[in-house]
């Protein structure tokens, strides 16, 4: 097994780890986590139904940020979605046979990256030319864009400049899954789009990309409208109850 | 008439550059140690008050699920950095939502997460020290906890949770607001939050019957302390004295007496409003709420209806039952509490109240949304029904009614601009310039309708509104209560008002 092949197989494994063990621990956080009083922004859905809707248009129309700021919707939405599309096409390299469905979104798949990329740096440009965007960000706010947007043109460096051999990647991602390591082609495009992935991978649990299970956790959007007909009592604060009455 | 500038009011809203440090200056008065040991808090800054917000800090977050993934989620994208009054107001960056939110946030990442601890420059995160205490007191005092900026933010981050969190830290280290511990104090030995005792109620009540007995001729009653009464009352206090207060008071006991219902207030729950909830604390909150629970006990009433005070319907429609509950000792009939619009609404639905909307035509008239009801509570039986009630009302009571611009009413209501806690003359600077987005949007109805008069349904915005309007080039009266109107224009049976109306007619 040759070098590259060896780091990088350990640094999948590692990164996988990472991501899984470190989003786990901290969805049970929130899970654990009472939420000790109503506070739903109102107006709020009055059923389960109703809240399960209102979730759904926040997570995939983003329907808050629409009303807030059509620039960051129209960017952020085309990186999302872009991004969606990306990864779905990805599934190709970790499934053997491919199923039928990722076969179709293949096509627009590809174009998706670029809609990716202009999302990204039209979020990035906000954060330099919008003043008070550019007061909030921090330097980690701006690698994160570096990161997303490293991973990209890499990729799409592969897909029409510098191809790289992506049916030995496919077997190399296959060979991971199924614990055989196979030989990952040294090419320089391919290890800087898997390298730059794998730290995305890392700093996941640990950085504000934690807003992807946070939202779902989200009293304030997560939170049926029924204060009046049901009590709404924290462990604790029953504890607290339990001491006086 | 201010030492500071007053905002201009634009013809269309502009969103201003932002300016560091302007409003550096503003803060509350610090509260004494007698204003923080009632309350279960330290007289002074302790000693190693950083190991105690630290601990304080982490208590919170593992009691608060709210503050935990809030803390986590932001995103930096900016969507809220122009939906705050502060902001509008006084361009001032720590202002904008998420640099407030950062402040407490910078400290949670050094303490509290990998990155902080590792790479706090990286992240934005800081040590806390006495300047970062000094910023927490100054911009968590320049938050009314509106939930306007929830309502704009993809992931909903609440700033609201957030400076009630911070408050909370404050005041365990015994760095505590003058204005808000000083009147839970109050309200703890005497029962409100303006410290009227007993007599001085019952005096003012007798007043007001005499008032109206001579207005209309009618016997209508405000009683005290009536056991076995069907209705208690809880209001904020300042319906007791202040205009346009007590004109709103004047209202529900008029609704009451048109009802037929049987109705009492009570001494030892003379306040609805509850500031527990401003400075963070569940246990001052709940132990406040309780006081209505007992009286309600004690006056063995079946309903409990609350009067137009906005941060205190939030407390009452969202966190009563659970802070105070199970209610189960009242008429399951009903919903508890109630808001008197939604009592007042459903009267005028059955058909029950008659009105004489010409006595209110020599106003035109907009209503405010408070933010408490309006992001933070609900009327009625459907969803934004605190939306639409207090306008049925409104219209059934006056001819002329006209909304202000679409995202200045309902859910993107701005504050009046004292609200959270704030509504106390040590920062009469942030209030006028935080009124400027609503003092915009009043200005726009007044030039294109001819809008003469605000109503709304909160004591706090009430208050502010009579003292800001004036900044502005309006009159102080311009502010009107819901129950006012309806007081104006209701005919009660056997009244002057109905034998007028009946002279006219043959």
């Amino acid at each position: 097994m040759s070098l590259v092949t060896a780091l990088y197989s350990g640094l999948f494994y590692v990164a996988t780890v990472i991501l899984i063990v470190g989003l786990a621990l901290r969805i049970k956080k929130y899970a654990q986590t009472p939420a000790p009083l109503k506070i739903p922004t109102m107006p709020a859905p009055l059923t389960e139904t109703g809240v399960a809707m209102r979730m759904a248009r926040e997570v995939v129309f983003f329907e808050s940020l629409f009303k807030s700021n059509k620039w960051i919707w129209i960017f952020g939405y085309l990186f999302h979605f872009g991004m969606l599309l990306v990864l779905l096409r990805h599934l190709r390299y970790f499934t053997e046979p491919v199923w039928f469905w990722v076969n179709w979104i293949q096509p627009f798949g590809k174009y998706a990256a670029f809609a990716m990329l202009a999302g990204l740096l039209g979020l990035w440009a906000r954060r330099f030319l919008v003043d008070r965007i550019r007061y909030i960000s921090t330097p980690s706010d701006h690698l994160m864009l570096a990161l997303l947007v490293g991973i990209v043109m890499s990729g799409l460096g592969m897909g029409y400049l510098v191809h790289t051999d992506i049916v030995a990647v496919k077997g190399f991602f296959l060979g991971l899954m199924r614990f055989s390591p196979q030989p990952l082609p040294p090419d320089p495009l391919l290890l800087v789009h898997l390298g730059l992935v794998a730290v995305l991978m890392i700093i996941f649990p640990i950085s504000k990309l934690l807003h992807a299970p946070g939202v779902f956790f989200s009293p304030t959007r997560n939170q049926v409208d029924n204060a009046r007909e049901r009590r709404h009592l924290a462990p604790w604060a029953k504890q607290l109850e339990a001491g006086e009455r | 008439m201010a030492d500071f500038e007053v905002p201009e009011l634009k013809e269309y809203p502009i969103v201003p550059k932002l300016k560091e440090g302007v409003m550096a200056h503003s803060a509350p008065f610090v509260a004494a140690g007698k204003f923080q040991t009632p309350l279960g808090y330290p007289g002074e800054l302790v000693d190693n008050w950083k190991e105690v917000a630290i601990d304080k800090m982490g208590e919170l977050l593992g009691k608060f699920r709210s503050l935990q993934v809030f803390l986590d989620a932001c995103v930096h994208c900016g969507a809220c950095t122009d939906k705050c009054h502060y902001y509008l107001g006084t361009s001032d960056a720590n202002n904008m939502p998420v640099a407030r939110q950062e402040l407490l946030r910078k400290v949670y990442r050094r303490y509290f997460t990998f990155a902080g601890k590792y790479f706090p420059k990286l992240v934005g995160a800081a040590d806390l020290t006495e300047e970062v205490l000094d910023e927490w007191y100054s911009y968590f005092h320049q938050c009314s906890q509106c939930r306007r900026c929830s309502v704009f933010c993809p992931y909903g981050i609440d700033t609201a949770e957030i400076s009630m969190a911070a408050r909370e830290i404050m005041d365990a280290v015994g760095k505590g607001q003058k204005y808000c511990n000083e009147i839970i104090g109050k309200v703890y030995v005497i029962g409100n939050n303006l410290g009227l005792p007993e007599p001085a109620l019952k005096d003012t009540l007798e007043g007001l019957e005499e008032e109206v007995e001579e207005d209309t001729g009618v016997k209508v009653r405000f009683p005290l302390d009536e056991k076995g009464a069907d209705i208690l009352l809880v209001t904020p206090s300042a319906d007791f004295f202040a205009e346009p207060h007590v004109d709103g008071l004047i209202g529900y006991g008029k609704v009451f007496h048109e009802a037929g219902a049987s109705w009492t207030m009570s001494s030892k729950a003379s306040e609805a409003a509850n500031f527990g909830m401003f400075i963070g604390s569940y246990e001052n909150m709940r132990k406040i709420a309780l006081r209505i629970r007992e009286a309600a006990l004690e006056l063995g009433v079946k309903r409990i209806v609350f009067g137009e005070c906005g941060h205190a319907w939030r407390v009452a429609y969202s966190f009563l039952n659970t802070l105070a509950g199970p209610f189960d000792f009242l008429d399951p009939r009903y919903p508890v509490p109630q808001h008197i619009c939604e009592f007042t609404y459903n009267l005028i639905q059955e058909g029950k109240l008659r009105f004489n909307k010409e006595e209110n035509d020599h106003m035109k008239l907009t209503f405010h949304d408070s933010c408490n009801v309006a992001r933070a509570s609900r009327m009625g039986n459907m969803e934004g029904g605190q939306f639409i009630i207090p306008r049925e009302v409104i219209k059934a009571t006056c001819n002329y009614f006209y909304d202000m611009p679409q995202d200045t009413i309902g859910e993107a209501t701005f504050c009046c601009g004292g609200g959270g806690g704030l509504l106390t003359d040590d920062l009469m600077e942030l209030r006028v310039k935080g009124s400027q987005p609503r003092m915009e949007a009043l200005k726009r109805v007044t030039e294109d309708y001819g809008v003469t008069n605000l109503a709304a349904i909160c004591a706090i915005c009430k208050s502010q509104f009579s003292k800001v309007l004036p900044y502005y080039g309006f009159t102080m009266d311009q502010i009107v209560s819901v129950h006012q109107l309806v007081s104006n224009a209701i005919v009660m049976k056997g009244s002057e008002q109905e034998a007028e109306l009946a002279g006219e007619t043959e």
